[in-house]
């Protein structure tokens, strides 16, 4: 491995009730990186967000967060060492404001942040003090990744937070994304929308079956028959 | 409000000559917050709830008839002992919803067994109970329940207001985006756990100091259990004056009509829990903020 590697996965491996999931996935990435995870539905694009984040418990492989091993670790402890991400279904505090959303994350994330600044970020500051549960859809994601800011990570994993987007809307998110890369945050961006992904990547990785297909630019992805038979179904 | 719920029961015996009663309610305020603290802010429903109560009963107990130890003393041994009792049962944290509630309940119902048999009767009196008629003082009892629900209360108050019950708020919401969060859920379930059972402990150990003669059934009845759940359901839970609210206007009911006709008594009882689940399952409190007046 690099010994810069922000991130390193190695022969990661996920069942469920026997049916293998995420097989033999390695990769590693930079700080300041956004990777893209692509893959047909199913391939595992969100199993592998969950091994690394820590909801789901990985069954074989290492993950490594600038070389400490960390695929034993609770999911809190790796938010605290740096690892945080989105939802593609948003998991906001409903019942709570959505300036207490960020605050939990930032009281208990272990950083000093400015929730103020983190809100205007991400285009929620008029609704500071709506309860979650009233924002939309959409907003409700911008809410996730906020409190995932506000634990201030070194790593961000994004999972469809394009969908649904309008363009315009998606441009900002395109923006605010890059912004965040060039903090330093490494990116893993699952997401269904090449367009979204061919702004903001240099790499992705395709999946399919739970298995890493290919690695490379978008535009080679494109071109790779495998990758095309998958997400085809050939 | 602590100073004026203490203030009324400081007060409260120099106008209203039934001090047993008035004793009885401030354990059910107590149990009903200590149950609050635990269900209404980790989600958990405790419906043995009573073990702690009859762990504390007993180790108070035991710690004055076999240790010579001051009641009040051996009041605090009961609550650590009721916590004791809890570091045992933590286990029972990787359950959820009414398996946790089934199996609560059944380990309370092993704990009463264990103290009630007759082999045992040497050191816990078996079947026959305990007496400590020795350290009866029911005016210090009286103070100390006082001083129990007190900090019972005043523990929900802290989980209402500090950075921990935002922390708590959150886990009941949503246990994945707490974690994300950065909350550790075990640790702080398990900290809540600790505390409402040392509550229950405690209360059980000033009551039996209270009442200073009992058998097993008098600190272990179920019947315990569903008033403390019943009190903080009827109050609302997550709050800290609901439990309060509820445990004094339902056992002041339980004390005006069913100790007469308890047949009324019942049929009342229920009819309160079918419309409370069914119109106010967030207690009669949630009538005032659905009005906007924030309950603490």
């Amino acid at each position: 491995m690099s010994s810069e590697a922000l991130i390193e996965l190695k022969g990661v491996g996920k069942r469920f009730n026997g049916l293998a999931v995420v097989q033999d996935l390695g990769f590693s990435m930079q700080a300041g990186e956004i990777l893209g995870l692509v893959g047909p539905n199913g391939s595992g694009k969100t199993t592998a967000i969950n091994l690394i984040s820590g909801v789901y418990a990985v069954d074989a492989g290492e993950i490594r967060l600038q070389g400490q091993r960390i695929e034993r670790l609770a999911a809190f402890r790796r938010v605290h060492l740096g690892i945080n991400r989105s939802f593609q279904v948003p998991k906001p505090f409903r019942a709570m404001t959505v300036a207490e959303n960020v605050t939990v994350a930032a009281e208990f994330g272990g950083s000093k942040v400015d929730t103020k600044q983190i809100l205007d970020d991400v285009g929620l500051a008029a609704d500071r003090d709506r309860p979650a549960g009233a924002l939309t859809v959409n907003h409700q994601k911008m809410l996730d990744l906020a409190r995932a800011l506000a634990t201030s990570p070194k790593l961000l994993l994004v999972d469809e937070i394009g969908a649904g987007l309008n363009p315009g809307e998606l441009a900002s998110v395109a923006d605010l994304l890059l912004a965040l890369a060039r903090r330093g945050i490494a990116l893993i961006v699952v997401e269904h929308l090449l367009k979204f992904l061919n702004r903001i990547t240099d790499r992705v990785i395709v999946l399919n079956a739970g298995r890493l297909l290919f690695e490379g630019t978008l535009a080679q992805a494109s071109a790779h028959p495998e990758v095309v038979a998958a997400f085809l179904g050939g | 409000m602590l100073v004026v719920l203490g203030l009324a029961f400081l007060a409260l015996p120099h106008v209203y000559a039934n001090q047993s009663l008035l004793f009885t309610m401030m354990t059910f305020i107590a149990l009903a917050q200590g149950l609050n603290l635990l269900y209404g802010f980790t989600g958990y429903l405790p419906f043995g709830y009573v073990g702690f109560f009859g762990a504390g009963a007993y180790g108070m107990s035991l710690l004055v008839l076999h240790a010579g130890m001051p009641a009040l003393l051996a009041v605090l041994g009961g609550g650590i002992a009721a916590a004791a009792v809890a570091v045992i049962l933590g286990p029972l944290l990787r359950l959820s919803g009414a398996y946790f509630s089934i199996a609560n309940l059944a380990t309370s119902q092993i704990l009463y067994l264990v103290v009630a048999n007759p082999a045992l009767s040497p050191v816990t009196g078996g079947p026959y109970g305990l007496k400590i008629e020795r350290v009866f003082a029911p005016e210090a009892a009286y103070l100390t329940m006082l001083a129990i629900m007190l900090i019972a209360s005043a523990i929900a108050i802290f989980f209402r207001v500090s950075r921990f019950g935002l922390g708590l708020r959150a886990m009941t919401e949503d246990r994945v985006s707490a974690e994300m969060a950065g909350i550790d859920i075990v640790r702080a379930r398990l900290i809540v756990w600790l505390v409402s059972a040392a509550i229950a402990g405690l209360a059980g150990s000033a009551y039996a100091w209270s009442i200073s003669v009992y058998y097993p059934q008098a600190v272990f009845g179920l019947q315990i259990s569903v008033f403390a759940i019943v009190f903080a359901l009827f109050g609302g839970v997550g709050t800290v004056i609901g439990p309060i609210v509820g445990a004094a206007a339902l056992y002041a009911l339980y004390n005006a009509i069913g100790i007469t006709v308890p047949q009324y008594f019942e049929l009342i009882y229920g009819f309160l829990i079918v419309v409370l689940v069914l119109f106010l399952p967030d207690g009669v409190l949630s009538l005032l903020e659905r009005r906007g007046i924030r309950v603490l």
